[in-house]
């Protein structure tokens, strides 16, 4: 660990933020677009840390908040037949469907299986020949790689009882969705560092140049991230807006060729929608015409579903940036993590929890909700644990 | 461009009307997180078990409850284990049955005494397992210092059990002058952490899960009713002691932040994360805040004694990497805050259920 300890220095960090504090002059909204780069920021604390001039905006990058509701609920649908083992990645268990979550499903008696990687669900699909194993396919740029490569496995192995329920998405796209908004305030990214491993940097300077804003390559710890920040305004100061890449020790320009070359073999670029912020055109991947024998909604016949988000839910304007979750009317009162309307409140990376969390530290008072008595804990949950 | 979503931010909100598309708190089935010692848990206590037999001695909500009898004051506990597998690296079933009920009874200064042992077998399960879980509980005992007094064997149907369960409840005696309990936690008492975290919990996780994180982890599942002793022979004014096992250290120091109404305050770089609990914990996306733990303690006590106490501790075999982690403090009651160790702050709250791993 001593290699993530050195990304952890509180000496560098102060350094680092000196440096920010003395370049700074006056206010930059810089957006980190990767849900992992939001949980460290909230994690270490770095948004207390920065100077008031510096805002940083959580994007869209987490990939469980922008699954759409209609996949979700295709996902519990497929998750619930009694021939089906359903496999995911944990965090996807809890977000809500139109009606129930994956752990209602599984509670319900379906065959929901957490796993880590798509190879254990391939592994599955070969102990039991006899069953439908399909996995969530979800996510960016990283980790379509690895499951193009169970699907390619599965081929290879004459596995006619694996499919995917595919809804990977594009971070680019994203970002130009974002920067065409009218009300967009964002004037700087920081890129997925994790994105640009597989993918390269290859996708950014056309977008950086159009809408003339920086974009940073960044990593994930918080040296990596407070050396993103730092870059970031060190070109606005400067009038600047190009590529910089401040994670080099894991990207190269060119990305991951094996990975690029997996990717290009079984998914295509398609359109896809984005749960809160909608449809944007050649924003996901879905598997391609050689490959569709595997894709788990041509397997199953789910295309029938229809759903409807809460209309109070304001969660697609907290990933574009456009507001603070503060301002989102069900904030702290109907929505909680306890009880969340949207994505952004499931996990502790989305911006919502995060926020929710914080301000219960601070005792500030969230639009609508009750005055806090005694303690600002909710009464729901002082239920003391046996 | 996209097409942005159709909410609008003056759309009233209507609670008759308003639909939440994960109404958790109405839950008709029981989900695995009912089990995960977080806030579903409490729910399922609150909402089914109190109002069914609660009465005063239940709503004291201690690891054990303690009852007077005959001039006696008296630990009571009980708990079932469930694990899988059976077997893991550093113990088994067996340690844990013996270990677990042995701590809760520790956990309110009582020197645990006697402990029943109940068996739920699955028909089909071999006997050398029985016998080895057995003889694990039998040498676990004796390391505790109890005896077990009685027992009770069910059989069930293959397909209608998870091999072997086992129950274990209880009892030991109160020392005169001690009074440990959760809601004694208060303003300026120093928190002390018996040693690593989060050893346990990614030790079952690499053997059930079939991760392999470079070094073998092993359980740290031991008895604590002798160190307990040893830190109530330096001072009986202990306030209150837990054991974090399902949920970690956030969920037990949020339950005593609730129980007792104050705030605590961790420092992050004091808090013992050994490098393979951070490696296996940084792999998966969890925090080994919430990991579960098997043969840790944290303890709350006043000032003027930490120093003392942790010094008995660390001349005990159980205890020999306690550490001070931070303190109680009347800002944010009933908030565990951990400092980060870059200086900003964060909230550790009580874990919904059990913790998910994350994507990326």
């Amino acid at each position: 660990m001593k290699y993530i300890d050195e990304f952890n220095d509180p000496e560098l960090a102060r350094r680092l933020l000196d440096e920010i504090r003395a370049t700074v002059t006056r206010p930059w909204a810089l957006m980190e677009v990767c849900g992992g780069q939001t949980h460290s920021i909230i994690r270490h604390g770095i948004d207390q840390l920065l100077p008031e001039e510096v805002e940083l905006i959580h994007g869209p990058g987490c990939p469980v908040c922008v699954t759409p509701l209609e996949v979700i609920d295709k996902a519990l649908e497929i998750a619930a037949r009694p021939d089906v083992i359903f496999c995911s990645f944990g965090d996807m268990l809890r977000v809500p469907g139109t009606d129930r979550d994956l752990f209602r499903v599984k509670g319900g008696g379906g065959d929901v299986r957490v796993v880590y990687s798509p190879l254990d669900a391939l592994q599955l699909a070969q102990r039991h020949p006899d069953r439908q194993v399909v996995f969530f396919a979800i996510g960016f740029e990283t980790t379509a790689p690895a499951n193009a490569m169970a699907v390619h496995q599965a081929r290879r192995l004459g596995l006619d009882n694996f499919s995917l329920l595919v809804s990977h998405v594009r971070v680019p796209p994203a970002i130009e969705a974002i920067m065409s908004a009218p009300a967009c305030r964002v004037q700087g990214f920081l890129a997925a560092g994790h994105v640009c491993s597989v993918m390269g940097t290859a996708e950014y300077p056309d977008l950086a140049e159009r809408h003339r804003v920086p974009i940073v390559v960044t990593g994930f710890e918080p040296l990596d991230i407070l050396e993103g920040i730092r870059r970031s305004v060190h070109q606005l100061e400067r009038g600047e807006h190009r590529v910089d890449n401040a994670y080099p020790r894991a990207v190269r320009e060119a990305g991951n060729p094996a990975a690029l070359t997996m990717l290009q073999e079984v998914f295509e670029v398609a359109d896809r929608s984005w749960r809160g912020i909608g449809r944007i055109p050649a924003s996901g991947w879905r598997l391609s015409e050689a490959y569709r024998d595997y894709d788990a909604e041509h397997r199953f016949d789910v295309a029938g579903i229809r759903t409807e988000e809460p209309a109070v839910c304001r969660a697609g304007e907290v990933l574009q940036g456009l507001i603070k979750p503060t301002e989102c009317s069900a904030f702290g009162t109907t929505c909680t993590p306890r009880t969340p309307l949207g994505a952004t409140m499931v996990s502790s990376e989305g911006a919502c929890a995060a926020y929710y969390l914080y301000r219960r530290m601070t005792g500030q008072a969230s639009p609508g909700a009750p005055a806090p008595q005694g303690s600002r804990i909710p009464q729901e949950e002082m239920n003391p644990v046996g | 461009m996209a097409e942005l979503a159709s909410a609008t931010a003056d759309a009233p909100v209507d609670p008759a009307n308003w639909t939440c598309p994960a109404p958790l708190r109405d839950q008709p089935v029981v989900v695995m997180g009912h089990g995960g010692g977080g806030a579903l848990s409490a729910e399922l206590i609150q909402d089914i078990f109190t109002p069914a037999y609660g009465n005063p001695v239940l709503a004291a909500m201690g690891d054990s409850a303690v009852l007077h009898l005959g001039g006696t004051r008296l630990a009571f506990s009980t708990d079932s284990y469930v694990v899988r597998p059976l077997f893991f690296p550093g113990g088994s079933l067996g340690d844990l049955a013996v270990n677990g009920t042995v701590n809760d009874l520790a956990m309110s200064g009582a020197r645990p005494a006697y402990l029943s042992a109940a068996f739920v077998l699955e028909e089909g399960v071999e006997l050398t397992v029985v016998e080895r879980i057995a003889r694990a509980m039998g040498a676990a005992a004796e390391a505790a210092g109890v005896t077990v007094a009685t027992g009770d064997t069910k059989v069930v149907e293959a397909g209608h059990g998870d091999g072997v369960y086992v129950t274990t409840a209880g009892v030991g005696v109160v020392p005169e002058g001690v009074d440990i309990r959760p809601q004694r936690a208060r303003p300026g008492d120093a928190v002390i952490v018996s040693g690593p975290i989060g050893l346990h919990g990614v030790a079952i996780m690499s053997v059930r899960e079939g991760l392999e994180f470079g070094v073998e982890v092993a359980s740290d599942t031991a008895p604590l009713g002798d160190l307990v002793a040893a830190m109530l022979a330096v001072t009986p004014d202990i306030h209150v002691l837990r054991d974090p096992t399902r949920g970690g250290l956030a969920a037990s120091l949020n339950e005593i932040a609730r129980a007792s109404g104050t705030g605590i305050r961790m420092s992050e770089r004091a808090i013992p994360v050994p490098d393979a609990v951070a490696n296996a914990c940084g792999f998966l996306g969890l925090d080994p805040l919430y990991v579960a733990n098997e043969g840790r303690l944290v303890a709350f006590v006043p000032p003027t004694d930490a120093e003392a106490v942790l010094e008995a501790m660390r001349a005990h075999p159980q205890g020999g990497g306690a550490v001070l982690i931070g303190e109680c403090v009347a800002e944010h009651p009933g908030m565990v805050v951990v400092a980060t160790g870059l200086g900003g702050t964060r909230v550790v709250d009580l874990p919904l259920g059990e913790q998910l791993p994350r994507i990326c």
